[in-house]
């Protein structure tokens, strides 16, 4: 399933406006209730596809990644692993343009959404944001508003009208629901840490995006609750593309099925999780996930 | 097994400890003397000229007779200081946002932040005179001392204040808010004005409340440009009384009871501003900023 030749760009993704295509077949949750409104909650949802081709991004005269070409397979997970300072959270916030709100950073290459570069002059950053999603390393709920409105906000601040039943299915896609439907009103930030950040995650679905990227996700919070975000990336797969960052290489190997796996900026080595973690073509990979250095 | 015991403190230490300690509450005691003596002044001297007709009479002028109370002078400070307010909030407000939001580190945003420092240590009586040459002497619309002419004093007095306080506030929002907006595909003046506006006002609003606070006790401003009166005016083209003014009025009066009028305003303006500080204080203590 996973590219083992990154450097080759993917064309062949199946288009969006197949639902129900049954190409990949999603992961169907049980336990998990299917909210019955509209068809814009449908829980199963054949996701876009990223590719970078050639990424360059600089902060100021820092050259941060180098010519980073990678392929995010759609309804997959892909894991960027990496020594602090390698430039993983770099390229996922160049895939949706929020290097750029950085005071002297740029980037140049392509980015493609399926087959269109969010880097194209013309392109509407608004847009991009809006079908390519985000979760920070902190969680970060906005301190004014309650759960609801949190979950609402994404929505509202791109001025679109938001019913119960969108945030209903955004926070069921969270795994949340059932904690906090009683009390929608209270405030996000009374929630715990780990309910925060699937607040942040029910924000970033309510937006309805092809692919959601993990900038270290759990790496600030308890077992338990990093737990359930692992769970929940399984989960979240059925409806989108998922890029994670990490440094918990147990965490790449327990919920991605692509990882990859950088160094000062450069690609070193991708390909499904289990031979990067079993049998690197590279001896640095290698020598990173074996604990030698990192 | 050996128990390992610690030196106990010497007796030197524990004299200079004493001596430290001693010196620093004689110090915050002297800093408290005269805070308490005004206080205590205030309401000895000035407890005497309260009553209902104190505050629902305008002043008589009258030198011999009925002094009357100070209503005229409450009202022209709530007027001439809510009209300020009215002014220097949106444009200190607006000019903060554009320090955080989009200035930021430019050349441009480093002179405006330099000239607002000027600005805030510029005397007050220097707003005075600036609009007394600009807007009194020219009898700039019409008139020669009007409440508006005091408010734009008092506006260029508050405008550095607000400006300041709401930098600071605006800059303690948390970057990862900004961030969290930008990512869910929010425009930026949505981002200023849905996430971090709200998340900041209650730091703002107790900026404008402080600002107010200094503004109402201004008397040099309003010397020379709303001037004073006796009788309650609603017209801000024309004279109005204030506190501050009919305090500087009165309390060089060789009558007692002139004198005592003025302790009264004294005690009714710190009243004022004290209310002010203490809603500053709570809605301070209700921010999630700090």
């Amino acid at each position: 399933m996973s590219d083992p030749t990154p450097a080759a760009v993917r064309r062949e993704t199946p288009s969006t406006e197949d639902p129900m295509s049954s190409q990949n077949e999603p992961i169907v949750t049980p336990s998990r209730p299917v909210p019955t409104a509209g068809p814009a909650a449908a829980p199963q949802h054949v996701a876009r596809s990223v590719t970078v081709e050639r990424l360059n991004a600089w902060y100021g005269d820092q050259h941060s990644i180098k010519d980073l070409t990678l392929s995010f397979a759609p309804n997959q997970a892909t894991a960027l692993i990496g020594p602090s300072g390698s430039g993983k959270s770099t390229v996922v916030r160049c895939i949706n343009r929020m290097h750029e709100e950085i005071p002297g950073a740029r980037a140049s290459g392509r980015i493609l959404l399926d087959d269109t570069d969010v880097y194209a002059p013309g392109v509407d950053v608004v847009a991009v944001r809006r079908a390519i999603g985000m979760v920070f390393q902190k969680p970060n709920p906005f301190p004014t508003m309650s759960i609801f409105d949190n979950v609402a906000a994404g929505l509202r601040l791109t001025a679109r009208k938001v019913g119960h039943d969108q945030v209903e299915s955004a926070l069921r896609g969270a795994g949340l629901w059932e904690e906090v439907k009683d009390r929608l009103s209270k405030p996000g930030i009374g929630l715990s840490g780990g309910q925060q950040q699937r607040l942040c995650i029910a924000r970033a679905l309510a937006v309805q995006p092809d692919v959601l990227l993990m900038d270290e996700p759990a790496s600030a919070l308890d077992p338990i609750s990093t737990l359930k975000i692992e769970e929940l990336v399984q989960e979240l797969k059925s409806r989108v593309t998922i890029a994670i960052v990490t440094h918990n290489m147990q965490q790449a190997a327990r919920v991605a099925d692509q990882t990859a796996f950088m160094l000062d900026g450069e690609l070193v080595e991708v390909g499904a999780t289990e031979k990067i973690f079993t049998n690197p073509d590279d001896s640095r990979t290698e020598e990173y996930v074996t604990g030698k250095f990192g | 097994m050996s128990t390992v015991a610690f030196a106990p403190i010497s007796a030197r230490r524990r004299r200079v400890d004493k001596l430290a300690r001693g010196t620093v509450a004689l110090l915050t005691g002297i800093a408290l003397v005269p805070l308490v003596l005004i206080l205590y002044y205030l309401v000895k001297q000035g407890i005497g000229a309260v009553s209902l007709d104190f505050f629902t009479t305008d002043p008589t002028g009258s030198f011999l007779g009925d002094p009357g109370g100070i209503k005229s002078a409450i009202v022209g400070t709530i007027l001439m200081v809510g009209l300020a307010t009215a002014v220097a909030v949106p444009v200190g407000v607006g000019v903060a946002i554009w320090l955080v939001e989009f200035g930021r580190a430019s050349k441009l945003a480093h002179a405006v932040r330099y000239f607002i420092d000027v600005m805030t240590g510029v005397p007050s009586i220097v707003f005075g005179l600036f609009v007394y040459i600009t807007l009194v002497i020219g009898g700039f619309g019409g008139s020669s001392f009007a409440a508006w002419k005091g408010s734009t004093a008092l506006a260029l007095l508050m405008l550095p204040i607000v400006t300041r306080s709401a930098e600071v506030v605006l800059l303690l929002v948390p970057n990862s808010l900004r961030e969290a907006a930008y990512a869910l595909g929010a425009p930026r003046w949505k981002v200023v004005f849905r996430i971090v506006l709200p998340t900041a006002l209650p730091g703002i609003v107790t900026g404008v409340l402080l600002a107010i606070a200094r503004a109402a006790g201004e008397t040099a401003p309003l010397l020379f440009t709303a001037a004073a009166v006796n009788a309650t005016a609603f017209d801000y083209n024309d004279s109005m009384n204030s506190l501050p003014m009919l305090i500087f009025k009165n309390v060089g009066q060789a009558q007692d009871r002139l004198v005592t009028i003025a302790w009264g305003a004294a005690m009714t303006l710190v009243v004022m501003i004290l209310i002010l500080t203490l809603l500053a204080r709570l809605i301070q203590r209700r921010s999630r900023l700090s």
